[in-house]
């Protein structure tokens, strides 16, 4: 399973999904009325990496972060 | 890595220790920046998350583009509450001549902005209202929208 996690205001719990790819991790969330509405304006990390691509493969253990607008200072 | 306070930075001292720990090591100048919270809008305080790891891996992206060019990178930012007069980020740039100090500074301050894993809120009547209108998506957002 993989993980997900949402950073600051999105403010749900991670979950777990079952995904070999970033574009199935996509498709989870797009049916997440809570999550639908932050992916237009989030950055995505695995392992806290930044990613821009949806073809980044997965396996189990992997960390997915959705990064909502920032504003630090 | 970036030095994270819990609530205000205790600005006098954080300043004078970077000072006093450069002073020897032949830069010829220190610029530095503060931030501090004002008051507006009903705002008590304002309030931040961090996302540590990657804030210290964009920090550390920094430092190395800095060190090549012979500066040398502090920063110091807030988690939780900061009330307004008290100060949420701090930073500074060490560099043998001041030009390239105060030009990366100013540089630095952008992108923190735009790319730092930080986000905001408002505290008004205790509560935490998260500054939407304020904040930057950062580079490669709406990914996870596409397909």
């Amino acid at each position: 399973m993989v993980k997900v996690e949402f950073l600051g205001p999105i403010g749900k719990s991670p979950v777990e999904v079952d995904a070999s790819t970033l574009a199935d991790v996509a498709e989870i969330l797009r049916r997440d009325p809570e999550v639908a509405r932050w992916l237009e304006q989030s950055a995505v990390a695995v392992n806290d990496k930044m990613v821009e691509t949806l073809d980044v493969k997965l396996k189990s253990g992997d960390r997915v972060s959705l990064l909502p607008p920032v504003c630090g200072g | 890595m970036v030095l994270i306070y819990r609530g205000p930075i205790e600005v006098e001292a954080l300043l004078s220790r970077w000072y006093g720990a450069e002073r020897n090591g032949n830069y010829g100048a220190m610029v530095s920046f503060v931030g501090t919270v004002r008051e507006e809008g009903g705002i008590e305080a304002l309030s931040f998350d961090i996302y540590r790891p990657l804030l210290d891996k964009w920090f550390e992206g920094w430092r190395e583009r800095l060190a090549e060019k012979g500066a040398l990178l502090a920063m110091a930012h807030s988690e939780g509450d900061v009330p307004v007069h008290t100060s949420s980020f701090a930073c500074a740039i060490f560099s043998p001549k001041r030009r390239l100090a105060l030009e990366m500074l100013d540089a630095f301050v952008e992108d923190f902005k735009a790319n730092a894993p930080i986000w905001k809120y408002d505290v008004i009547d205790g509560k935490r209202i998260y500054a939407a209108e304020r904040s930057t998506p950062m580079a490669g957002s709406g990914l996870l929208a596409k397909g």
